[in-house]
């Protein structure tokens, strides 16, 4: 083959993902431009009413953004306690042991347990339990969600953070340690210090994840097109409401679901480009 | 004073150390906990019959419970959707995905690879439930339908960033030295790829395509508008089809198929967890 012809061949292949992403773009918008000019733009994400009754639709996206955006924080919020240390136990307390391999698998296959099975542990052990402990009386709400979230982004944020933690110097460590600090605050006013914000891009990016998470969140967050007045109470992410729906859907309100789907696929574009940036600076400096 | 304050220090690193080790300890407990769930409850449905016949109707399956017998029927459909489907996708996402990785790993400094890079990038980040409303308006909407076809093309699309960068970065980590000697051997560039850089490759490009089928193959979101699902056994591409993934979200929503949900589950669960340690498994095996 001669070279000429491989080189097109080549980019011919990676002409593949652009035109997938263009593609991805321009049905989103072609097929959302409709509810966006029936209800204008900035009206149908403020918008909290979503109701299918012939004659008087109304659809707005605000329900759903709050509920994926609480759905997301409290994801966060639990998968920190249990991420930073499993990435701290990797990375540096016992770093290239063999406990640290078995830790290390552990997580790889959270994060390989797919989405749906997460869901029925969700509703089968986790929401009696929660129902138990008269958290909720349903069972099923934001914080079911979010805890079982929590558990399917830390394997994410855990490695990630894990590699920041193993790229400090040795030397800065060692410098620490002649000056008598114990273990607790070389990891405290050195590790975190320098490894800071590759730690922080890594949680940027499993909040891209929790985003995005369908099956989970449809199967646990209770599936009512209200906002969510607190977090024990019921509602519907982005995507929930997109799997939920969009099956019987027809018309403005497909065109709707697909409105809100350009808003989630934006949402998520953004927070990923910012996560990727923030790890390219973290691992340059 | 001072011996006290040391001894506070002290004190605060062993029990930091500690609450690392617990909390650490404790993400292991959901692992424990899930696959344990599944297992018990799964293990007593899987039988010859559960991996050779298709889902029985909610009809039948209520008889049955009336009865007071094990629901009849099994997954068979959904083993074999998952298999057409997933073969389809396997089938172009692994040349594309690892010529598109080859172009990138060659022009990493041109424009046009860099915005390829970040696109495939944004396409690896995006929801799979978007996934499922593109190939929707793409492939379902013109055919009038769903059908396999619509759902390969969805696990297509998942499929293609995870193998273009296992792909890239495999050979970028390849010594330049291979790539020279090739060449000074007289080989041009598309011999050299083809006869000494895949081939170097080889391990974690396949660890690649293993833990991308890990990936997609639970995934239920991207099918559900497109694929739908089909309690028959079917091998034609162009009509409704099922997968193991959408069998157990029907069995979820059907009260009269409940009792299906574990062993679809547990299978489910043990065909992606083996990929996943296989596929580590190799990476090891091949680095070192």
């Amino acid at each position: 083959m001669n070279d000429k012809l491989y080189r097109g061949f080549l980019f011919i292949a990676a002409l593949v993902v652009p035109v997938v992403c263009g593609g991805v773009v321009y049905a989103l918008v072609t097929d959302a431009y409709e509810a966006f000019e029936y209800f204008g733009f900035f009206r149908f994400l403020t918008s909290s009413e979503w109701s299918y009754t012939d004659g008087a639709e109304q659809y707005g996206a605000l329900p759903f953004i709050t509920g994926t955006l609480m759905t997301t924080l409290l994801a966060l919020v639990f998968c920190i306690p249990f991420s930073l240390p499993v990435a701290l136990f990797v990375g540096e307390y016992f770093r290239d042991t063999q406990v640290a391999a078995v830790l290390g698998t552990v997580t790889d296959l959270l994060a390989g347990i797919p989405s749906i099975i997460y869901g029925l542990w969700g509703f089968y052990t986790l929401r009696p339990v929660i129902m138990a402990l008269d958290i909720s009386e349903q069972g099923s709400g934001i914080l079911t969600a979010s805890l079982v979230l929590a558990i399917m982004i830390t394997p994410y944020a855990s490695s990630l953070s894990a590699e920041f933690i193993k790229m400090v110097p040795n030397d800065l460590k060692e410098g620490a340690y002649s000056l008598g600090a114990t273990h607790a605050e070389v990891v405290r006013k050195v590790v975190f210090p320098v490894a800071g914000s590759g730690i922080f891009s890594s949680y940027v990016l499993a909040i891209g994840r929790a985003l995005g998470e369908t099956m989970t969140v449809t199967m646990l967050i209770g599936n009512t097109n209200n906002i969510p007045e607190s977090i024990t109470s019921t509602g519907n992410s982005m995507a929930s409401v997109i799997a939920n729906q969009f099956g019987e859907a027809s018309d403005l309100r497909l065109s709707s679901l697909i409105a809100i789907g350009l808003v989630l696929f934006l949402i998520t574009a953004l927070i990923n480009m910012v996560g990727k940036i923030m790890i390219k600076r973290a691992r340059i400096s | 004073m001072t011996t006290l304050n040391t001894r506070n220090r002290l004190l605060k690193d062993r029990l930091m150390t500690w609450a690392v080790c617990l909390l650490a300890a404790l993400t292991a407990v959901p692992l424990l906990a899930i696959l344990g769930e599944v297992l018990l409850r799964g293990y007593d449905q899987l039988s010859w019959s559960f991996f050779t016949e298709p889902t029985p109707t909610a009809y039948r399956a209520m008889k049955a419970i009336e009865a007071g017998e094990p629901i009849p029927g099994g997954i068979a459909n959904g083993i074999i959707g998952t298999m057409i489907m997933l073969g389809m996708a396997v089938l172009f996402a692994v040349p594309t995905g690892i010529l598109c990785g080859a172009f990138l790993a060659e022009n990493q400094k041109s424009r046009f690879a860099q915005t390829v890079s970040y696109l495939t990038d944004l396409l690896q980040g995006t929801p799979s439930v978007i996934i499922g409303i593109i190939t929707y308006i793409w492939v379902v909407v013109p055919m009038k339908g769903y059908s396999a076809i619509a759902g390969s093309v969805a696990l297509f699309i998942m499929m293609l960033p995870l193998i273009i960068r296992s792909t890239e970065e495999t050979l970028k980590i390849l010594p330049a030295s291979l790539k020279e000697a090739g060449l000074a051997l007289g080989g041009n560039n598309a011999r050299v790829m083809l006869r000494v850089q895949l081939p170097a490759a080889f391990g974690g490009i396949f660890t690649g395509v293993l833990l991308a089928i890990s990936r997609v193959i639970g995934e239920t979101a991207p099918l559900m508008f497109t694929a739908l699902g089909c309690s028959l056994i079917r091998w034609s591409v162009d009509k409704p089809i099922s997968a193991v993934p959408l069998l157990i979200w029907e069995f979820f929503n059907d009260p009269n198929l409940q009792e299906l949900i574990w062993g679809a589950s547990l299978f489910l669960l043990l065909f992606v967890l083996t990929l996943n340690l296989i596929a580590k498994y190799l990476a090891k095996k091949w680095n070192q």
